[in-house]
């Protein structure tokens, strides 16, 4: 046992934690950004990448239409291709789970899971009988994968146990039936050290992902702060022997920075996480990209969006 | 005794002056061989770059009115007589003319580029039409934006070529990735910084030095490009490019008139409209 439940210890725990050097953690980032992968080696990153893309849409403006449209996208993401891999899940609101999972089930995507946002997405801002009934709604309706948020206003504040215990109750819900992902929103934690704290709180308190961002805010996923999620889930796991899956979601739009990403993984937490099931990336347009990449690198020439389905 | 400060001369690509994603640059001389600068050698994926920014600005500056764009455009040749000076010295050190032979250069270039501003809210009067059909409807022809077009800036007069390749393609309302003259290309490099400090919208207009033959291929297979001017290009690379072309039935076009309607209409598709009368 880490630590034994208690909030005294959870804070003991967590302020132990050696704080992050910052401009350590840029410039490591920075410098791994540079890695060019080509040819055969860019071919299989595309694929790979491919099949960890969490197909998102989390609009006001869904509709079913949409929902079923993007399920048909991820089971084939282009149509012309057969050999292109599906995606890893389809994240979606609460109410549009059921939805998901029927189409998905209808057209051969058994295999992909449904990821649902829950706890108040975005904002976590809600009384813990709403969130609990949220994450129950959406586990009833067939989501196999729960996307929370922790509330950030207590976080900060320093109510560390609310945090920790919020987290333990949605874990309780979840199950054997659905994956936790804890989405941590970088962008309002300022500092990495509380990224970190935050990654770790996450992990102790029995998450099986931890996601940077909502998507909702910005910076969402830039490269350092994946580079420190990383490294947690790397310790965690020495400390542990749990693997932990982490989850950049939010302003990663193209080819070249899901590589970089997949360069940040297999130099920091190792090519064991290099796996639909331990690493993901949450994304909507960046799947098209990644297509037309696939293209180019198929029939050599660039390829245009004309050639892609719209979302 | 002062240190001249040099010029580092860019690309233009999205609004922003980058440096070759390659980091390569090429040396180029005056008409009497002295060196005269190292502009940046762009690669393919500096091309690609550009069409991705081209592409972004499409919807902008085809959906503005004609009216606006009119505006915008006159303010662009505004901005270059303020550069006349500029122009002129490039043009005398590149093509070895004297400064009065340069100047008159420079104006001709503004005065076509103004005839074409001038053109923007005309040219669906002109190259439009109402047509008579035998049912009870309205039907009438407007021509609309073409979309990306790759520009092949012609040689023989290094800003003349340039403007009578760009201002009919930004007067049609599309947006441009400009090759620009290989021998020649310092006009174009103080064209864009006219540009970017005109009110034409960032990624309407992508301008790249370097080598047209390196170019050519990518440009002409390129499937986010819908038209092509190749004046600029010799028969050889003509030919590679109408063949890359083909793929995606890109419309491609060699010019000889620097003012010319033709040039407008040759990147516009025209959209014709039934309307039934008394509904």
């Amino acid at each position: 046992m880490i630590i034994d439940g208690s909030e005294s210890s959870l804070r003991h725990f967590l302020g132990n934690l050696p704080a992050v050097d910052q401009v350590g953690a840029d410039s490591r980032a920075a410098m791994l950004a540079t890695r060019s992968i080509k040819t055969a080696s860019k071919k299989w990153a595309i694929d790979l990448a491919i099949s960890m893309v969490d197909l998102t849409t989390l609009e006001g403006a869904d509709t079913p239409g949409k929902v079923k449209a993007l399920c048909t996208k991820a089971v084939r993401p282009d149509p012309m291709d057969s050999s292109v891999p599906s995606v890893g899940a389809v994240c979606v609101y609460n109410d549009m789970v059921k939805i998901a999972r029927t189409q998905l089930d209808a057209i051969g995507g058994g295999a992909i899971h449904v990821a649902a946002v829950t706890t108040a997405f975005p904002s976590g801002r809600a009384s813990i009988e709403v969130k609990r009934q949220d994450t129950q709604d959406a586990i009833n309706n067939g989501a196999t994968e729960i996307d929370m948020v922790i509330d950030r206003g207590a976080f900060l504040s320093g109510n560390l146990g609310k945090v920790f215990d919020e987290i333990v109750l949605i874990k309780s819900l979840c199950g054997d039936r659905a994956h936790l992902k804890v989405i941590l929103e970088t962008g309002e934690l300022v500092t990495y050290d509380n990224v970190r704290k935050a990654s770790y709180l996450a992990m102790l308190a029995g998450a099986d992902f931890i996601k940077t961002s909502t998507g909702k805010i910005a910076p969402a996923a830039t490269a350092p702060v994946v580079l420190v999620m990383l490294e947690a889930v790397r310790d965690f796991y020495q400390l542990s022997g749990r693997r932990i899956g982490v989850k950049p979601a939010g302003g990663i739009r193209n080819t070249k920075d899901a590589i970089k990403q997949l360069v940040l993984v297999n130099e920091t937490a190792g090519p064991e996480w290099l796996k639909p099931s331990l690493f993901r990336i949450g994304a909507s347009a960046l799947l098209n990209d990644l297509l037309m990449q696939r293209m180019k690198m198929r029939e050599g020439f660039y390829s245009s969006p004309n050639y892609v389905t719209l979302d | 005794m002062r240190i001249d400060v040099k010029k580092t001369y860019k690309l233009y690509i999205g609004g922003a002056f980058p440096r070759s994603e390659s980091g390569r640059v090429y040396e180029i001389n005056d008409a009497e061989g002295n060196f005269l600068a190292n502009p940046s050698l762009a690669s393919r994926k500096d091309l690609r770059d550009s069409v991705v920014s081209a592409r972004n600005a499409f919807g902008g500056w085809s959906g503005a009115t004609e009216y606006n764009r009119g505006q915008v455009l006159y303010r662009v040749a505004e901005l270059m007589e303020g550069r006349t000076f500029q122009f002129a010295e490039e043009i005398a050190a590149l093509e070895g003319v004297n400064f009065k032979n340069a100047k008159s250069q420079v104006e001709a270039a503004i005065d076509c580029w103004v005839w074409y501003a001038g053109w923007c809210d005309k040219i669906a009067s002109v190259s439009g039409s109402t047509n008579s059909v035998s049912g009870p409807f309205y039907n009438f022809t407007v021509p609309e934006s073409l979309g990306v077009v790759g520009i092949f800036a012609g040689q023989q007069s290094a800003l003349l070529g340039l403007v009578a390749g760009l201002a009919p393609v930004l007067t049609g309302g599309n947006t441009a990735v400009v090759i620009a003259s290989e021998k020649y290309p310092l006009p174009a490099i103080t064209l864009s910084e006219v540009l970017a400090t005109s009110d034409v919208p960032a990624g309407v207009v992508n301008i790249l030095t370097g080598s047209s033959a390196e170019l050519a291929p990518w440009l002409g297979s390129h499937m986010d490009i819908d038209g092509i001017d190749l004046s600029g290009l010799s028969k050889k690379e003509e030919a590679e490019v109408r063949l890359a072309g083909v793929e995606n039935l890109k419309r491609i076009f060699r010019f000889n008139d620097s003012n010319s309607l033709a040039r407008v209409q040759a990147f516009m598709e025209n959209k014709t409209v039934w309307h039934p009368i008394g509904v």
